[in-house]
């Protein structure tokens, strides 16, 4: 984005909570929503003569999730200690990394753009604060030594827009290999913008400010939106940007200065005594990199270029892991796998399987109609068997009792009619029964055909072919003219 | 009589575990009066422990190497249940809500905790004298101090109030007391006992040990307490299980180095003649002593004294009242709430040490301080792997000088410093180390005998101390 002769750069720190059994550090439930302090040890809660065990699951989940983005594996990272006093933090200092992530120089494509990640870190989440009455505030240790991965991005972010489909790439990478829910509003993702302006063409960053309290995409969309305006502002009023925190109000819509660099924390961070250098050993980054999916930007290159499929399509079948396996799986199973077809089936699970789950405000379940059953139907329908009608009509049965296509068309006997010599002697009947239609057609009036084939579906329960009786008829009176 | 043969009377049914005890309360009580040895005593539930072990002796199970024998441990080690107060205001009422490692190892071979001992403030002294609870005296001389920080730990076993303690070892903190008290104390190497319930002074140089009146029940308790933990992942496995045996070999043959730079100024005279005259008898005993160098020496009192406050600031952050612990009666914010707690929580030295971490670890002197010094400790351990290269084991005095008055030092840290000297090496490098009685200067103060083996090598540390043990009895 640029207006006013600026150019925006923004970089983006994301923090996400890793999907283990256990928190980081301790052998405490990783879990969110339940009783405050119900999950907590003397480990977890910083008493005195405790020390951390870093789970080998976050390792992994963390070590997964720099391959998927592209990032060289360190075989030796090293956590250190992050100070700083706060009552959600109960040693008053965070086990983080610093010098040594696990995971560094990685990044995302956004189609043709691609955006560098500098780095992944693991790290301990803090408690919860908890204000309750006018003069007591509140501590929950639930969350404290959850496992978290910190994201950075290079500064190579040019608009908010961007920022936010960043962060959607990243969500979908990191849901795809199970490594977290990322879900804004709940907390397990949570994202801190830096953003600056520089004179376009400029190759010198200008002065930044870091956007925090965003909870949603939509959200570090607005405030990067209003937070470039306000610098906007600032410098093109001959006036300096001050490099602070900036707090986001949703509610206003705007930033307030929460702390400026002077009032900046010094961690002093320094190596974690309590824990040896972390070595991950070749063999088991290569298991851990043959564990990852194949990921969303791949399958939805698959999609187009080998399937045939809109780019529309693609990107609604890899929205999730779950929509796209099953895509694939019920494919797989498509006797007739012409690029109709696969069109077909896209559409018969996008439009009509999606739409009822939405509808239902469910999320994607692929046990109301498995895959077997998705791709025999929609063979029914390519090979002629049934009519699309039909096909809608059978999916609500199916959808309703998760029965096979088969089992309804057996049971109503909804079979298509393509038999010639049936259709031909329910057109007659048709023809006869209805001289004054018939005459009318004869005049020249061709749109009374339609209420020739109606009565003939009406007559067949809707099972003619469609497309035979139209021409049935048609044959058939043009024969008496 | 030492652990074993007391143990066996206890398992033959000559004395019960209870009898055993009454035998030691007395003493216990009378030296708690005079040597101020405990912080917390445990009377009531050792009377019923030693109980609970007879009714299970009666039952048929006498197992436990430490079967009844009464001991004692640092107030620093969590005992579940029990205060664990770290000499500190700021955890003066602090119950301990889990057991370390160490402690649940001893109660597992039968131990009988009597008491929390004495010691200073978060273990942050060596002398024994910034302990809230008053300092621990020197049953040598009670105008003295029993050496610190494991004061009450060295003293109590000193007083024959226990058969053995436990202390923690930063930079000297059993063999030091150990020396000045005239007992047996052990460093082992970095890792052979869990620190897991360890209230952590400085995490990358504490180590737990063993004090004892004799070598063999330092090794005892030892092999008792020793042993990779899941808990501790700092922790190393010892890889073997029975240390009492290197104290029973014999006929192995060492080399022993002197290190000149431990030999030098500073070194009290008496102290001096008597390392030499050990060394002398350990001749004329077949082992060849060779004069030796750690070029190195002079950094490590510098180094140690970024290293530990810099770990420690970090360590003590969590004493903030807001959880548990000291919390000032009334503060306006959270910031007086926690400046306040600390100030009023904290005593002098804990405070200055907290500032000199503070210091060392802030950004822009992060380099030339912290990062410097762990060079440093680089550097030595280069320095002792070359030295024992030439030699099996190296002698020196465990301090300059015996146990000093009290009050003495109390007001020249630098001064209180230097009596760590010969110790801190040791858990710069993280080095088993062990301090031996060798008789008393003409005060009729103990003189202490420091051994210190290579990495890993505690059983042949052990060896040696035995050795150095038997000339002077
Ligand atoms: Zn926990």
């Amino acid at each position: 984005m640029n207006s006013g002769g600026y150019e925006t750069v923004i970089g983006l720190e994301v923090h996400v909570h890793l999907k283990t059994q256990t928190k980081m550090f301790c052998r405490c439930r990783n879990l969110f929503g339940a009783q405050p302090n119900t999950h907590v040890c003397p480990v977890c809660t910083g008493q005195p003569g405790v020390l951390p065990v870093a789970n080998g699951k976050a390792i992994e989940q963390a070590a997964r999730a720099g391959l998927a983005l592209g990032c060289r594996i360190n075989s030796e990272s090293v956590f250190a200690r992050k100070q700083y006093f706060y009552p959600d933090l109960p040693k008053n200092y965070q086990i983080s990394q610093y010098e040594r992530p696990i995971a560094e120089k990685g990044h995302i494509m956004l189609g043709d753009r691609k955006i560098n990640i500098t780095r992944a870190h693991l790290e301990e989440d803090a408690g919860k604060l908890i204000h309750a009455e006018s003069d007591v505030s509140l501590v929950d240790y639930n969350r404290t030594g959850t496992p978290l991965l910190e994201i950075v991005s290079e500064p190579e972010i040019d608009s908010p827009q961007e920022a936010a489909e960043y962060l959607k790439e990243l969500r979908q990478v990191l849901r795809y290999c199970g490594i977290s829910d990322c879900d804004m509003e709940k907390g397990s993702m949570r994202c801190d913008a830096n953003v600056s302006l520089r004179k376009k063409g400029s190759k010198e960053l200008g002065v930044k400010t870091e956007l925090k309290n965003m909870n949603s995409f939509k959200a570090v969309e607005k405030a990067l939106e209003y937070e470039i305006k306000r610098q906007e502002k600032v410098l093109g009023e001959g006036g300096r940007i001050t490099q602070e925190t900036r707090l986001w109000n949703e509610d206003k819509g705007t930033t307030r200065s929460m702390r400026s660099k002077e009032e900046a924390h010094d961690y002093r961070y320094f190596p974690e005594p309590d824990l040896p250098r972390l070595v991950i050993e070749a063999e088991k980054i290569k298991s851990i990199r043959d564990s990852i999916p194949e990921l969303p930007a791949a399958r939805r290159r698959r999609y187009i270029v080998q399937t045939g499929l809109s780019e529309y399509d693609a990107g609604v079948l890899t929205q999730e892991k779950e929509i796209s396996d099953y895509f694939d799986a019920a494919c797989g199973m498509l006797g007739d796998k012409s690029s109709e077809n696969i069109k077909k089936l896209a559409n018969w699970i996008t439009v009509e399987l999606l739409g009822k789950l939405n509808a239902e405000g469910s999320g994607f379940r692929e046990d109301v109609i498995s895959p077997p059953h998705m791709a025999e139907l929609v063979g029914y329908i390519g090979a002629g068997t049934i009519s699309g009608k039909m096909g809608k009509d059978i999916f609500e049965i199916m959808y309703n009792k998760g029965v096979s296509p088969g089992e309804v068309i057996r049971e109503k006997g909804l079979k298509q009619i393509t038999d010639g010599d049936q259709i031909s002697a329910v057109c007659r009947e048709v023809i006869e029964s209805s001289p004054d239609i018939v005459d009318k057609y004869m005049q020249g009036k061709d749109g009374v055909l339609g209420v020739l084939v109606g009565n003939v579906m009406k007559k067949t329960r809707g099972q003619a072919n469609p497309a035979m009786v139209n021409a049935k008829l048609r044959e058939l009176m043009g024969r008496r003219q | 009589m030492n652990i074993k043969d007391t143990v066996s009377k206890i398992k033959s049914g000559k004395q019960s575990c209870r009898e055993l005890l009454d035998e030691y309360i007395p003493v216990i009580l009378d030296g708690q009066e005079k040597l101020n040895t405990y912080i917390t005593l445990l009377l009531d539930s050792a009377k019923e422990r030693a109980e609970s072990l007879d009714a299970r002796i009666a039952a048929g199970d006498s197992s436990g190497d430490l079967l009844g024998i009464p001991v004692a441990i640092k107030d620093n080690m969590m005992l579940s249940g029990t205060r664990t107060t770290c000499g500190s205001k700021i955890l003066e009422n602090y119950i301990s809500p889990y057991t370390a490692t160490a402690v649940g190892k001893l109660i597992d071979a039968g131990a009988v905790i009597v008491g929390k001992t004495n010691m200073d403030e978060f273990a942050m002294g060596s002398s024994g004298e910034t302990s809230f609870f008053g300092p621990a005296r020197n049953p040598n001389d009670p105008d003295r101090i029993p050496g610190g920080s494991s004061s009450g730990s060295a003293a109590c076993v000193a007083d024959s109030q226990v058969m053995g303690s436990l202390g923690s070892d930063t930079g000297g903190s059993i063999r030091q007391p150990a020396a000045m008290c005239g007992v047996v104390g052990m460093k082992p190497t970095y890792g052979y006992v869990s620190r897991y319930g360890l209230v952590a002074f400085a995490s990358s140089l504490d180590q737990i040990g063993p004090f004892a009146s004799n070598v063999e029940d330092a090794a005892r308790i030892f092999t008792v307490i020793a042993g990779f933990d899941e808990k501790d992942s700092t922790s190393i496995a010892p890889g073997e299980s029975d240390f009492v045996r290197w104290v029973h070999e014999k006929g192995m043959k060492l080399k022993i180095g002197i290190p000149r730079e431990y030999m030098g100024g500073g070194l009290s005279g008496e102290i001096h003649n008597r390392i030499a005259d050990t060394a002398r008898r350990l001749e004329r005993s077949g082992f060849e002593i060779k004069d030796i160098s750690l070029p190195l020496t002079k950094y490590a009192v510098a180094a140690y004294y970024i290293v530990a406050p810099a770990e420690a600031s970090a360590n003590l952050a969590r004493y903030d009242g807001v959880k548990y612990g000291y919390r000032t009666p009334s503060p306006d914010d959270l910031l007086e709430e926690y400046k306040v707690s600390r100030q009023e929580g904290f005593g002098d030295e804990v405070k200055r040490r907290i500032m000199i971490g503070t210091y060392a670890l802030s950004s822009g002197y992060y380099d030339a301080y912290y990062l410097k010094a762990q060079r440093v400790r680089r550097l030595m351990e280069r320095d002792f792997q070359e030295a024992f290269g030439d030699v099996d084991i190296i002698l020196s005095p465990t301090s300059p000088t015996t146990a000093f008055k009290l009050g003495e030092k109390t007001q020249d840290p630098l001064q209180m410093y230097l009596s760590d000297i010969y110790t801190i090496s040791c858990n710069l490098v993280g080095l088993p180390g062990i301090n031996v009685p060798v008789g008393k200067d003409s005060a009729g103060l103990p003189i202490g005998a420091q051994l210190i083996a290579p990495w890993r090598c505690d059983g042949k540390l052990l060896y040696a101390a035995r050795q150095v043990e038997k000339i002077y009895e």
